[in-house]
């Protein structure tokens, strides 16, 4: 079919029309910085690439951040120091963290993945977004204790921190919307998608599974969701999972909605990385995968607000497991284990 | 050439068009309009950090304020026909510590006569929960980090009559039962309407009354009321009392 060139102009100049008027701050993510990619197997996320659109400059920033020290009171602790990236981001071997002047907290830190994904975060679900949720660490006295005006007033006195504020928001001074917005930026790229599970489940090569760990993936979707579903791990509720028969040191969700239903139940968290995340709970009661497995066989103690699943109208409480059963699931989770994520020097301290 | 006449005619519609200004034939008359809140405890001024108790309130409790912040947000101007003027991006962070902060500076407000004002005291849902924000609603000690959400207003002081010489009165929570936003309208003095013009600015003095958080539905006794540091029952007490009657439209300057 013959298309004379003035009616492609005509259609050029009508898509300009049209273009014309859409707001211009849609810089492309760059495909370089960690995180920038959405993984196939993954549905899609809470904090699109288009709310804060990563850029070299922007993540490079937020890391900068997340590992600086000062951004505490008296300069000792970090968001790094509680967050590690061998242990996916969580505090290895710390039931909980210990903040300013060695002040203990009362909950064990959770890895930081995937929150692109997360509706809300903490153990609780206090908060509901990844750009106000560091207010939580920074202001919290045992963890590290400053205002946001006073880290503002640092970082505004420190002439890299002043270049590179500049280079991402163009506009001076820096503000606690920049500071949280570039923090946000490393943050939400903290994306775990590249264990041998996903290979597998993605057709890619190197993704083989033994025969254990088939057995044990079959028996996760079989046992433990849909609590630890979809590829993330985890249905993003609240659950009491039977850790004990009253909660008179921590309340969980019930502190954030004061509804006495949600005494005891705290979030379910993602079993990605799991294998490396310990000591497990709320409160890192649990030192391995197993104590955490026969937790689920014959631990669960009966409150009123048990979570139904753990609850069976007949027969025990919890979730019987076989030994076997158990060895294979163990077996499974561990090729959640994704090295690339836990070794990505981009997301280092010192890349 | 039939063709290219529809050529240029799209040509000039693209380019007219793609700038996106707003045709300035059609653009409506504006002016500004400021809202002062003149802070009263009673029938005093509020003078902050007194070292004595300078107030006493119906109840016979003795108190002096060393903070008084809160959100005034959503402002809605009405027209006696029943049609409405909303503000656009309407957040203000009021500190009676602080000058600049009690002049609500409206601008680019249509010309009018305006019968009505309306607003909400604390921050809307939405806002609180669609990240990092800013201007007034730049994080703050206004911003609780255990919990998303604005503080709506925070009273602290000392009183003799509390346990421990002194409250702290932080009220917040944005969703069910216990949601303390509050939407007032204060009437405004007979007869009198907001003449916003293009050449001159009304001024609404709001006389903010610091007692009408301490009374009206729920007496507040230093001794026995539960300082709220979180959203409850007892914040939501607070929001009752302080939208019955904080603001008062005092009087209207046409200048």
């Amino acid at each position: 079919m013959k298309r004379s060139p003035l009616v492609l102009l005509a259609a050029g100049l009508a898509a300009l029309l049209v273009a014309g008027c859409q707001t211009d701050d849609s810089t492309a993510p760059d495909a370089g910085v960690p995180g920038s990619v959405l993984p196939a197997n993954f549905p899609p996320p809470v904090y699109g690439l288009e709310q804060n659109p990563p850029t070299k400059e922007g993540f490079a920033l937020g890391r900068a951040l997340f590992y600086d020290p000062r951004l505490s009171r008296d300069g000792t602790i970090s968001c790094g120091s509680c967050h590690q990236q061998f242990a996916a981001f969580s505090h290895a071997g710390h039931t909980v963290s210990h903040g300013l002047d060695g002040l203990l907290g009362t909950r064990n830190a959770p890895a930081l993945q995937n929150l692109r994904w997360e509706r809300e975060f903490l153990w609780d679900g206090g908060s509901r977004h990844i750009e106000t949720m560091p207010v939580a660490p920074l202001t919290n006295p045992v963890e590290m204790g400053e205002t946001l005006d006073n880290v503002v007033r640092k970082l505004n006195a420190d002439p890299q921190y002043q270049r590179q504020f500049a280079q991402v928001f163009g506009s001076k001074p820096i503000d606690s919307y920049q500071l949280l917005r570039a923090l946000a930026q490393f943050t939400a790229a903290l994306t775990s998608a590249n264990s041998r599970y996903d290979h597998y489940v993605r057709h890619e090569g190197g993704g083989t599974l033994s025969a254990a760990e088939t057995r044990g993936l079959t028996l996760l979707t079989q046992k433990c969701t849909p609590c630890h579903g979809t590829d993330l791990f985890t249905d993003h509720s609240y659950r009491n999972n039977g850790l004990d028969s009253a909660f008179p040191a921590d309340s969980g969700r019930a502190h954030i909605t004061q509804q006495a239903t949600d005494r005891g139940k705290f979030k379910v968290p993602s079993l990605r990385n799991v294998a490396r995340t310990a000591p497990y709970m709320h409160d890192g009661r649990f030192q391995t995968l197993e104590q955490v497995l026969d937790h689920y066989d014959h631990g669960v103690a009966a409150s009123p607000t048990l979570d139904p699943l753990l609850q069976p109208t007949s027969g025990r409480r919890g979730i019987a497991l076989s030994a076997q059963e158990r060895s294979d699931l163990v077996a499974f989770l561990h090729t959640l284990t994704d090295e690339q994520f836990l070794r990505d020097a981009r997301l280092a301290e010192r890349p | 050439m039939k063709f290219s006449r529809f050529f240029l005619t799209l040509a000039v519609a693209a380019v007219s068009l793609t700038s996106c200004k707003k045709d300035k034939d059609v653009a409506p008359a504006v002016g500004e309009l400021d809202i002062e809140m003149d802070h009263v405890v009673g029938s005093s001024s509020l003078v902050l950090n007194a070292t004595t108790p300078n107030y006493t309130t119906p109840s016979g409790d003795h108190f002096s304020v060393t903070t008084l912040r809160y959100y005034v947000s959503n402002i809605r101007l009405r027209k006696s026909d029943g049609t409405e003027y909303v503000q656009p991006e309407s957040y203000y962070l009021v500190d009676a510590a602080r000058s600049d902060s009690k002049t609500l500076v409206l601008k680019n407000v249509p010309t009018g006569d305006y019968t009505g004002i309306t607003f909400t005291i604390g921050v809307d849902a939405a806002r609180n929960t669609s990240g990092v924000q800013q201007g007034a609603l730049a994080p703050s000690d206004m911003f609780w980090g255990w919990t998303t959400g604005y503080v709506f207003l925070k009273l602290e002081g000392k009183s003799p009559e509390a346990p421990s010489g002194g409250f702290a009165y932080h009220v917040g929570g944005f969703e069910g039962t216990n949601s303390a936003l509050r939407t007032v309208s204060p009437a405004l003095p007979t007869g009198v309407n907001i003449l916003v013009r293009t050449d001159h600015t009304p001024e609404v003095h709001m006389k903010v009354d610091a007692l009408k958080i301490l009374t009206g539905p729920t007496t507040v006794r230093f001794a026995t009321f539960e300082a709220p540091h979180m959203p409850g029952p007892a914040a939501a007490k607070l929001a009752d009392n302080y939208a019955a009657g904080m603001f008062r439209v005092d009087h209207v300057h046409a200048n």
